[in-house]
């Protein structure tokens, strides 16, 4: 059992194992509703009610009719997720009275769904764990609900009826680093299938988490809470890792688990009561009597099988094989497709003498951070492949160090200039003329002779303080190497 | 196959009815008649019987064209109550 997996309570004995499982909703990226020809639409940037229909409106007398985009979507995730595809599957109708759901039920899958039995590998400090998948099965998305103080609510369908792939772990996860990394790797593959935009913000992929604890040890489940509202990686380990730490100290305290709904603040950083469940009983599933079953014939799905994409888990251990990278930075470059498109255009025009494994570490250090502090995405950035390849070929080489590499990527990314020009015009060229380098140091220890004295008495840290004034008197063009070991020569030799 | 009271004061909540006293009672009547005679049927032997779901065996599948569904006027039109080109409806909690 891994250490992750333990939770106590700090100065008790009693100490207890989260067990959690996880629900995801992806809304599938079709042109058109699950069960209607109305488009799907930008929430933010379409009026309200202007892409509903008699059907999606749940008016009498409308039939639904399946979207094959939806259902095709929906058997790429599961096949990528290893998961058995049934031949056959139903729909089934989950009956609740709720103001965004126009029909009063919400047609779903439920005892036979699209697929079954897959698995996600995920890689934790502690190591690979395998995650189970139950259950895949489509749905539709409810209409969305403005709640204006306390006396009334406004009703929006444009979302009624949008294609929903609901994705159900088995309850694998032990730890609130668990679920998150699931939950990028899911994203990771969503993005890579095309099939979904992988936005939380927006609500595009809806993380569920359903938490419980239990004396370690035990076989038997706690009281399973579930957290909805959480539209960031971080809110969702921080959510996860919250409701923990609160069931542990009422179970402490003596007191039971409540099987409730709660809702992340993320404001508060805490979690609170959303709403008490409805039991399984109370959404009264029955057969959907408007649609005959879902009937996929085995070719058509072993087509699909055939026409996946390479997929983030087979792309790192690629990267790592035949670019020479550490598992860790090949996942980090794999995580949007994007990015890892992008480095494998860049390694194409490496010089051969360098490694790509330092254009990954240009990539994720010093580019990322670029894109971080500028809110680009993977899909926008300024710096040409081409170019970052020239500027850390240029690097590599020694013919800039790697200061003015960092200047020169920050300036060829705010105005997309060639890595050569820049490096041209700011004359950041790398001297790394001995004699040169020599002078320089030589007078950097006759302007300080106080740091250097101190130095030889002992005080090493001051090492680094006048390398620092040797550098900025090359304009920071200096060898960094040379600089260094023309440094303790002269301080030893004196 | 009798159904209480509590029972359909359940299915009631569910269905967001309100019933009375007598209402219930009745309804409590009605649906356990009706569960009686489901309770025949299902002593025929259907081991073995796929469930007939309807006279089609496989749904045909739509191509995933958009189309233009109503105006949002004529959307709203039997609406009792619209505000900002939505439905207005009484206030809903989150807890309710």
């Amino acid at each position: 059992m891994q250490s992750s997996a333990r939770f106590c309570v700090m100065g008790e004995k009693m100490s207890y194992e989260a067990v959690i499982g996880l629900e995801i909703h992806a809304e599938l990226a079709t042109r058109s509703k699950m069960f209607c020809a109305c488009p799907v639409v930008d929430p933010q940037e379409a009026a309200p009610n202007t892409a509903v229909c008699p059907v999606c409106a749940g008016m009498p007398g409308t039939l639904p009719v399946v979207n094959a985009a939806a259902v095709e979507y929906g058997v790429r995730v599961a096949l990528a997720l290893g998961c058995e595809v049934n031949p056959r599957s139903l729909f089934a109708r989950k009956n609740y009275f709720y103001p965004d759901l126009p029909k009063g039920y919400q047609i779903s899958q439920y005892e036979q769904p699209l697929a079954r039995n897959g698995r996600l590998v995920i890689h934790t400090a502690a190591g690979e764990k395998t995650i189970r998948i139950r259950r895949v099965h489509l749905e539709e998305d409810t209409g969305k609900l403005t709640h204006l103080g306390p006396d009334r609510s406004l009703v929006d369908l444009n979302r009624a009826g949008v294609p929903l792939l609901e994705i159900v772990t088995e309850p694998d996860f032990r730890a609130a680093e668990e679920v998150r990394l699931y939950a990028q790797a899911l994203r990771a593959i969503l993005r890579y299938l095309g099939v979904n935009s992988g936005d939380l913000q927006k609500g595009a992929l809806r993380i569920e988490p359903n938490i419980s604890l239990r004396p370690m040890g035990s076989q038997t489940f706690g009281t399973k809470v579930e957290i909805k509202n959480l539209n960031s990686f971080r809110a969702l380990e921080r959510a996860v890792a919250y409701e923990i730490e609160r069931q542990a100290q009422r179970l402490e305290a003596g007191e039971a688990v409540q099987q409730v709904t709660m809702g992340w603040d993320e404001d508060r950083q805490v979690t609170v009561l959303q709403r008490v469940k409805e039991g399984e009983d109370d959404y009264r599933y029955f057969p959907e009597p408007d649609l005959p079953p879902l009937v996929l014939e085995a070719a058509w799905i072993e087509g699909l099988r055939a026409s996946l994409p390479e997929l983030p888990e087979g792309r790192a251990r690629r990267f790592v094989e035949q670019y020479g990278l550490t598992a860790y930075t090949a996942g980090v470059l794999v995580e949007e497709k994007a990015v890892a498109d992008y480095f494998e255009e860049a390694a194409c025009h490496l010089s051969a003498s360098v490694a790509p494994r330092a254009l990954a570490n240009w990539i994720s250090v010093d580019l990322f951070g670029l894109m971080n502090q500028a809110g680009v995405s993977a899909e926008q950035i300024p710096v040409p492949a081409a170019e970052l390849a020239e500027l850390v070929s240029l690097v590599e080489a020694g013919r800039i160090n790697p200061g003015s590499g960092r200047e020169v990527l920050a300036e060829m990314f705010r105005n997309g200039r060639g890595a050569a020009e820049i490096v041209r015009q700011r004359g950041l060229e790398q001297v790394s003329d001995a004699d040169f380098i020599a002078r320089l140091v030589s007078e950097t220890l006759a302007e300080h002779p106080a740091e250097a004295a101190s130095f030889r008495a002992g005080k090493v840290t001051v090492l680094n303080w006048l390398f620092g004034q040797v550098m900025r008197k090359s304009q920071g063009r200096a060898n960094p190497q040379i600089v260094r070991q023309e440094l303790e020569k002269q301080l030893g030799n004196q | 196959m009798p159904l209480s009271i509590e029972e359909v004061r359940h299915i009631a909540l569910l269905a967001r009815l309100e019933l009375d006293e007598e209402a219930l009672e009745r309804y409590s009547r009605q649906l356990s008649s009706i569960l009686d005679h489901m309770a025949r049927l299902r002593e025929v032997d259907t081991s073995g019987v796929l469930p007939a779901l309807g006279p089609l065996t496989a749904a045909p599948l739509r191509p995933d064209e958009a189309r233009p569904g109503l105006s949002s006027e004529a959307l709203l039109k039997n609406a009792p109550e619209v505000e900002a080109g939505q439905f207005r409806i009484p206030p809903v909690f989150e807890g309710e």
